[in-house]
């Protein structure tokens, strides 16, 4: 994975989430929507901060393969980088 | 039950994937939360560039504005008298008593207010006349009381001994000494602070009253009130001078005092982030108007039937401190050295902590770079030189990279830096103020070793640090 697991866990639990999508990092004061998808998978490593369970949990419920799910999530995680700093 | 099974079971209650995506929400507002967008910065102070600044006086440096200053002055004055017939502004020492500080507010009319030996001291070395002094605070000492008296400056009582102190004194001096009172009650928007002053629903106020009316030689002129520190709702201001109001009416009822003035203290909010508070000053912090609309309409409403009397007026006190300094002061401080904590965050050690930032321990300073950053902002802490854990100027804050030797410019920094500030470890760095037309004087000269142990005496014995 592009990122490891410790960089993830303090910044990462800062981010507030809503039910819709809606998150916002009260560090920056910045807002960003993010998908169904995108929401899943910050609730996930909220949580357990744990990729490996992240990703057992979304391929469970999703049907894609792991790798196309494993892909996107290391997209996501750099774009997360990116635009909220993280 | 094999992977593949399970697979294959749940396969048909599966939902469909999408491709996970984040974007950010823009609007015009988010340009407004301090440290979202670094297209952010500031090379000039009152057209005098920074830079420059440093090169002459030093980093750190702090930088006072005149005119900034001036106009919170005169903005603050302008919005209480047009909404009231006889205001006066008391400038809170404490809040930062740089001489020229201090002389510029009392060049725009405002009284000094003081609250120890030292401030009442100073006071009058800047050349401020006793009977433009308003002398509060839990301990003032009976020689400088006897100096207060003498120079008839507003005294507040603060407690039961005191008043007995006074009592005391204007036996022993022959003299008639007008006096206020201190009181605290209840508002409802804020802690009481109880500990200061006579209470009001406890029945310790109007015993006091008692007391000073049976005294040959004290008269009851005003009532005082200061009822908390960045105090973000004006109502609670409303009911303060309600229940002062309606105490001085009690008070005049059943004594033959006439109340002269009503001071209710500080504790108008600045434009600053307390910790813990996201949303920006900007949106929570009321205007000066929003203060004075709650203040000044009870004020008229209350005294309405004076007037009709014959009466006058009492006068209104405001002892605003932060409120009119804390954004005409800035702390410009540069970068000694950039670091990666192991968590992956970006670390920054400044040449000033909280040694010299000392607010940096409630509020979340506005951090402006002097030049353009470019780059991707990450999150950063900024440390103090001190060689300690506490020492945190912003515990997280988005920036774009900076090298060694970049300043940075810490603001609000007017109120209670410059007076809380320690001696510790490092000097205390130049402060200059910023007049018009670009001209720029030292205010208070850096520290020197000389400075620093000019009170140390050395005993004999120790003088030499071997044999
Ligand atoms: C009696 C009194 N007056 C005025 C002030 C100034 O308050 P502020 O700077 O919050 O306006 C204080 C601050 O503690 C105070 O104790």
């Amino acid at each position: 994975m592009a990122i490891e697991q410790l960089t993830l866990t303090g910044p990462l639990i800062r981010l507030a989430l809503s039910e819709s999508g809606f998150v916002f990092d009260p560090v920056s004061g910045q807002s960003f929507t993010v998908n169904d998808t995108g929401l899943e998978i910050l609730r996930s490593l909220q949580h357990d901060a744990n990729l490996g369970t992240t990703l057992e949990l979304l391929t469970d419920k999703y049907d894609a393969s792991q790798q196309e799910i494993e892909r996107d999530i290391d997209d996501f995680l750099a774009t997360l980088k990116e635009q909220v700093g993280i | 039950m094999k992977s593949t099974d399970k697979l294959s079971s749940t396969l048909s209650e599966k939902k469909s994937w999408t491709k996970p995506i984040i974007s950010p929400v823009r609007s015009g507002i988010q340009n407004k939360f301090g440290g979202a967008l670094y297209s952010n910065w500031q090379d000039t102070i009152d057209g005098v560039v920074i830079n420059e600044l440093l090169e002459q006086y030093g980093s750190p440096l702090f930088v006072v504005s005149e005119k900034k200053l001036r106009k919170n002055m005169r903005h603050i004055n302008r919005v209480f008298s047009a909404r009231y017939p006889d205001v006066l502004f008391g400038w809170s020492y404490k809040t930062n008593y740089l001489g020229a500080v201090c002389n510029l507010l009392h060049q725009e009319g405002a009284w000094a207010e003081v609250v120890s030996d030292f401030e009442y001291e100073k006071a009058r070395n800047l050349g401020v006349p006793g009977n433009k002094i308003i002398f509060n605070g839990p301990y003032k000492t009976r020689d400088s009381l006897i100096v207060a008296i003498n120079d008839k400056a507003r005294i507040h009582i603060d407690n039961i001994d005191e008043l007995h102190t006074l009592e005391d004194l204007g036996i022993e001096l022959d003299r008639d000494i007008k006096v206020a009172i201190r009181v605290n009650f209840e508002t409802g928007y804020t802690e009481p602070w109880s500990r200061f002053g006579f209470n009001l629903e406890s029945g310790q106020a109007m015993n006091a009253v008692w007391r000073i009316a049976a005294s040959k030689h004290l008269k009851l002129v005003g009532l005082h009130s200061h009822i908390g520190t960045f105090i973000l709702e004006p109502q609670a201001y409303a009911v303060q001078t309600r229940t002062l109001c309606e105490f001085m009416n009690k008070v005049e009822s059943s004594t033959d005092f006439e109340i002269e003035f009503i001071d209710i203290g500080g504790g108008f909010a600045s434009l600053n982030s307390l910790q813990g508070i996201y949303l920006p000053p900007e949106q929570i912090v009321p205007s000066i108007e929003q203060y004075a609309d709650a203040i000044c309409s009870v004020m008229l409403d209350h005294t309405e039937q004076r007037v009709a009397r014959g009466g006058k007026r009492p006068q209104l006190v405001l002892e605003t401190g932060r409120a009119i300094v804390d954004d005409a002061e800035a702390l410009v401080s540069s970068v000694i050295s950039t670091n990666r904590l192991p968590d992956g965050r970006k670390a920054l050690v400044m040449d000033a902590g909280v040694n010299l930032l000392f607010t940096a321990f409630w509020y979340n300073h506005q951090v402006i770079p002097t030049r353009t950053l470019d780059g991707r902002a990450e999150e950063t802490v900024i440390y103090g030189p001190l060689c300690m854990n506490i020492d945190v100027l912003r515990a997280s804050i988005m920036l774009p990279p900076v090298k060694v030797g970049d300043s940075l410019i810490f603001s609000p920094a007017g109120a209670y830096n410059n007076t809380q500030w320690l001696q510790f470890i490092h000097y205390r760095p130049n402060i200059v103020m910023v007049h018009d037309k670009q001209q720029v004087s030292v205010i208070r000269k850096a520290e020197n070793l000389e400075v620093v142990i000019a009170q140390e005496r050395l005993p004999q014995h120790l003088a030499k640090p071997f044999k």
